[in-house]
């Protein structure tokens, strides 16, 4: 399936091909830790387990500050 | 994932069960009072300095000591912001910012200092030669400088406390770089309350945060709707401590529990660690140029500025 995904920290806006089914398995494919962000689905956070869908547009919050 | 008090849909899931957006809110907020209870943070007669920055962990820290000066009855005059602008482009203009509005927002009266007015030169400016003669790394210098000048105002502004925006990561983060180290006397100034002794040329400072991972005060922050944008300090990258967070992250993504696992160890074994580095501890004195604190003849902040005072 097809997501968007904005990375704040990167400051990237990205249309990804997705092949599995939760908000894990997606920052897993992007190779990023879940420690390290929020993911924001229609302006609500939502957790790991999240099935997401097609044409789902996420937000990737980074947790870990800049400084 | 549900909430385990309502069953509505969960934002976070913790190692007790998770929670929704309403009940997160509660068990955080509940989380800090307790510990600044806990650990007298805050007494009635305290004149309160809080250390921001603009970021997630001050702005936070420094509503809910608002927050918690409401419930107690404490009068606000007695809180204030102090930020420091270190000098580092394209970066801390962007936090200050969000810092005014917030404080303008909530009412608490803002100070800003900044490296260049009180020490000539930016960190930008600054750091090179430092580098240069000392081999410092950039947070070496920074970090000299902001609890310089935070000691500094918080006491000229009459403060008893200073409130810092520590979070659990950050304390977990510092005891494995001590412990990588073997720095057991740095170590010993940790905890929620800093310092191995009292002394009257430090200002004594707490953290609120203590018990909240970073991923909790990014998700209050967010839920909160406060302004924290995301911007990233040059220099980050470049420490040690950098090295660390991932490291610790990559273990709590696998055994969840792990940070607080560091934070408990630890607190079990400080009073030992203070203890022992009681008899240790160089005694602070009065820096002969400056007269803020020092362990030796000249403070690190002297130093650091006499290597930059000939360009």
């Amino acid at each position: 399936m097809n997501i968007i995904v904005a990375n704040e920290r990167e400051k990237t806006v990205t249309e990804i091909i997705f092949s599995g089914v939760t908000v894990a398995d997606l920052l897993q494919q992007l190779h990023l830790n879940l420690e390290a962000f929020l993911v924001v689905r229609n302006r609500e956070v939502i957790t790991e387990d999240e099935a997401l869908h097609e044409d789902d547009t996420l937000e990737l919050l980074s947790v870990i500050s800049g400084g | 994932m549900k909430c385990v008090h309502c069953s509505k849909p969960a934002v976070i899931g913790l190692q007790h069960g998770a929670l929704c957006k309403i009940h997160f809110i509660d068990y955080f907020e509940d989380k800090v009072i307790k510990t600044m209870n806990k650990y007298q943070m805050i007494e009635r007669k305290d004149n309160i300095c809080v250390a921001t920055s603009g970021g997630k962990d001050s702005l936070t820290v420094l509503y809910l000591t608002k927050k918690y000066c409401e419930k107690y009855d404490i009068p606000l005059t007695k809180i204030r912001a102090l930020a420091v602008d270190e000098g580092i482009a394209q970066y801390r203009e962007k936090t200050l910012i969000d810092l005014q509005k917030f404080c303008k927002e909530q009412a608490i009266s803002l100070e800003v200092v900044s490296f260049e007015q009180e020490l000539g030169k930016t960190l930008d400016e600054a750091y090179p030669l430092i580098n240069k003669s000392a081999q410092k790394k950039p947070c070496n210098v920074c970090g000299v400088w902001r609890r310089y000048l935070l000691n500094k105002y918080a006491a000229k502004s009459g403060a008893s406390k200073v409130i810092t925006g520590h979070n659990l990561d950050d304390e977990a983060q510092v005891i494995i770089m001590n412990i990588f180290k073997a720095n057991t006397k740095l170590t010993g100034r940790l905890g929620p309350i800093s310092g191995i002794e009292c002394s009257d040329y430090f200002i004594q400072r707490v953290k609120p945060l203590y018990f909240c991972t970073e991923k909790e005060v990014r998700l209050y922050a967010f839920l909160k709707k406060f302004q924290v944008e995301f911007t990233e300090c040059p220099y980050s990258k470049e420490g040690f401590r950098h090295q660390v967070q991932a490291m610790l992250n990559d273990f709590e993504e696998r055994y969840r529990g792990t940070k607080q696992g560091v934070i408990n160890s630890f607190l079990a074994l400080l009073p030992q660690i203070r203890e022992q580095e009681k008899g240790n501890v160089e005694s602070v004195r009065e820096c002969a140029r400056c007269g803020e604190a020092a362990n030796k003849e000249v403070c690190n902040a002297c130093q650091m500025k006499e290597m930059i005072s000939h360009d």
